[in-house]
């Protein structure tokens, strides 16, 4: 399904590539199985039982509840600054089901929806949003990097954890590393995929291009007509993908993970989809998004036609639909009591943990740290 | 068994060490493999560990330190070599956003244990940008360590420990102490402490503190202030710039009351700064005389043509250690 996207020759005194940038001769594949309504492309449906769509659904729509249920507690001053990911499910969770345990997980910071359905508690996203560190980690979650503010850091860092895989003979895991579109014009990107490509190692990019960089438009990132074409100058496999689309995402991360595992090296997938809210709580893209882009967007949403979708197939029903929101409902209330019920932070945990061995200056300004806390809190 | 070696050859001997010893050791950067570095200090890692752990980079610092921050959070134990220090600022992002900080980000559940080498300094008439001396820069990130030994057989010792420690460690090379002079180094393992000071000579009348390759000139400075008046002049070489050994500055100019700080590096905020600030936390009121500094300028490291004007000598030095005796 995915098409090398150089045009191949035989040997014989001719040249293995060829490449007419002028004439643009290459050729980027474009990859849907569900389109806006629904329409299933049948001959690439992937061969997922039904447990495992319910799942990717389910997990789709908490995710987008979550974002719900955050953006209300910051307005309230409940919580901190945190980007949502409304518009993004599939491409985060259709990638994150192809996944095993096994595989390293390395995430931007607009992967909640992935991290819920590898795993991650909701309870976490609302720690690491509200400002502690506790929430970086989970149960299970040994191969799952916490997120990267960086824009685009953490692509290096996922083709060193596939080194380390590919040296160590590892070759039932592989690294599935997410990008935006943002970070395809980052030098730490380009050094990644470069890397990644020199060496061969089971590395998988899934870029969310969803249109904006905070305020800077897709075509202002990059003259390219496509994010995937950036994989041509890799010599790596790249293909777009139909980001809305949960079964093309899984698909096209499946078919490249296998690649990986079996030791033909990285692939890039540009996810085309769109950011339906703002950046960040502190976005106001009412002073850059056009609005009718944002309506034709809304009608490609996501988590609409994966539910045409499991309807027609007929392992979904309205009153599964209800039962499904009381109980996501119910979860998201029970993690906001728990984080909110959780008080007992550590004040001078920073101080625990900035190396691994004892440092007697880190030791004498903790003192002084508590020294000043117990002040103040006399003071007051 | 013990045989002369110079710099370049110490810290070789302690890469095939540690190579040997941990099969999750790997050195990492450009021209390290094949060509054995452009100093030679990778020498022969390659022919005996093999190019899946003697690895030849693409020309890119910061691709360089990320993925060997992704290594080093799968398992392994990365080396990785700036060929010159001039070049490690393209790298610095991803210290200080993320080798620095995954051990805190993560509350110890992911560590990142690796070194970054990379020769620094001047006097070798070298091109811009493969002379300067910026400890400062590294020093200030918390999180990591920074190490510069001075001598063949502290260089192998502090780099093996370096390989062995649990957190990222710039490990900063005089290249002007390379091949200047040969050192007797044990072909028995050796390990030293990282944030421990040495007092490389004991004395009562005042204390100075270098580091890298201005221990030599110090150490000529030095003897020659003592056998010209008779002093008796203690002499601590840092080794590690960061954590500083505040215990070991502060007890030292408490006994001497007197005190001279060399650096090579631009003056201001560097460690000479932070030394002196230790010592007027811990030991101000010990002191007799103010504390001198003797430093490379607050100005771009200059072309090579000028450059013995502008690094520290044992003449300024000299100068500087009879003006706080006399004060």
């Amino acid at each position: 399904m995915i098409v090398n996207t150089c045009e191949q020759h035989a040997a014989g005194g001719k040249p293995a590539y060829e490449l007419d940038l002028r004439e643009r001769t290459f050729k980027i594949s474009h990859l849907q199985i569900l389109d806006e309504k629904g329409n299933l492309d049948a001959e690439r449906e992937p061969n997922l039982s039904a447990e495992d769509l319910i799942k990717l659904y389910r997990t789709m729509v908490l995710a987008r509840a979550v974002d719900d249920r955050l953006l209300k507690l910051q307005r309230q001053g409940r919580i901190g600054t945190f980007p949502l990911c409304t518009g993004q499910e599939a491409a985060s969770c259709g990638p994150a089901l192809a996944m095993t345990p096994k595989d390293w997980f390395v995430g931007s910071f607009r992967e909640l929806a992935g991290r819920l359905l590898r795993g991650e508690p909701i309870e976490n996203g609302f720690l690491v949003f509200n400002g502690y560190e506790e929430g970086n980690t989970f149960p299970g979650g040994e191969r799952t990097l916490p997120i990267s503010i960086i824009i685009g850091a953490q692509a290096l860092h996922a083709v060193g954890i596939a080194y380390a895989m590919k040296i160590r003979g590892e070759t039932d895991s592989a690294v599935v590393c997410f990008v935006g579109d943002g970070a395809t014009s980052q030098g730490d990107f380009h050094e990644a995929m470069n890397f990644a490509s020199v060496w061969q190692v089971p590395v998988v990019f899934v870029c969310a291009n969803n249109q904006w960089a905070i305020s800077l438009p897709r075509e202002k990132q990059t003259h390219s007509q496509t994010l995937a074409q950036k994989a041509i100058a890799y010599d790596m496999p790249g293909i777009q993908v139909d980001g809305n689309d949960a079964l093309a995402m899984y698909q096209a991360t499946k078919e490249a993970l296998d690649r990986a595992r079996a030791g033909e090296g990285p692939t890039f997938i540009e996810g085309v989809t769109y950011r339906l809210m703002m950046h960040t709580t502190s976005d106001d893209p009412s002073r850059y998004q056009p609005p009718e882009q944002l309506e034709a967007w809304q009608g490609r949403d996501p988590l609409v036609r994966f539910k045409s979708y499991l309807e027609a197939k007929g392992i979904w029903n309205d009153k599964q639909q209800a039962a499904m929101e009381v109980e996501i409902k119910q979860e998201i209330e029970d993690a906001v009591k728990a984080f909110e019920a959780k008080t007992d932070f550590k004040p001078d945990t920073p101080f625990d943990h900035v190396f691994g061995t004892e440092v007697p200056k880190i030791e004498e300004q903790r003192a002084e740290f508590l020294h000043h806390l117990r002040e103040e809190s006399t003071d007051a | 068994m013990r045989n002369k070696l110079n710099m370049v050859q110490a810290i070789n001997l302690a890469l095939h060490q540690e190579m040997g010893n941990d099969d999750s050791v790997v050195a990492i950067g450009q021209d390290i493999g094949v060509n054995g570095g452009v100093f030679r200090v990778t020498e022969g890692l390659y022919e005996k560990y093999g190019e899946s752990r003697v690895i030849d980079t693409p020309l890119a610092e910061s691709g360089i330190l990320g993925t060997s921050i992704g290594m080093a959070v799968a398992g392994l134990k990365p080396v990785a070599e700036m060929q010159f220090s001039g070049f490690s600022y393209l790298m610095f992002g991803q210290l200080e956003g993320h080798a620095a900080r995954l051990r805190s980000r993560t509350q110890g559940a992911i560590t990142v244990p690796l070194v970054v080498r990379m020769p620094y300094g001047g006097g070798v008439r070298a091109l811009e940008h493969h002379s300067e001396s910026r400890e400062a820069i590294y020093g200030h990130t918390p999180g990591v360590k920074v190490v510069i030994p001075s001598t063949p057989s502290n260089a192998r010792a502090l780099l093996v420990s370096a390989i062995r420690d649990p957190d990222p460690v710039i490990f900063m090379e005089p290249k002007r102490s390379y091949r200047a002079f040969r050192e007797e180094v044990s072909e028995e393992e050796q390990t030293m402490e990282i944030g421990k000071a040495q007092v490389v000579q004991e004395g009562t009348d005042l204390t100075v503190f270098a580091w890298g390759a201005m221990m030599r000139p110090t150490l000529q400075a030095v003897q020659e202030v003592q056998d010209q008046r008779g002093v008796s002049i203690e002499l601590i070489d840092l080794l590690t710039i960061s954590p500083l050994d505040g215990d070991t500055i502060a007890g030292s100019v408490e006994k001497t009351g007197r005190c001279v700080v060399i650096q090579e590096a631009p003056r201001s905020l560097g460690p000479a700064s932070e030394i002196i600030a230790t010592i007027n936390d811990k030991a101000l009121m010990y002191l007799e005389a103010p504390v001198r500094r003797v430093t490379g300028y607050d100005v771009a490291t200059p072309y090579f043509g000028r450059e013995n004007a502008y690094l520290p000598t044992s003449g300024r030095i000299h100068r500087a250690i009879e003006e706080t005796l006399d004060f």
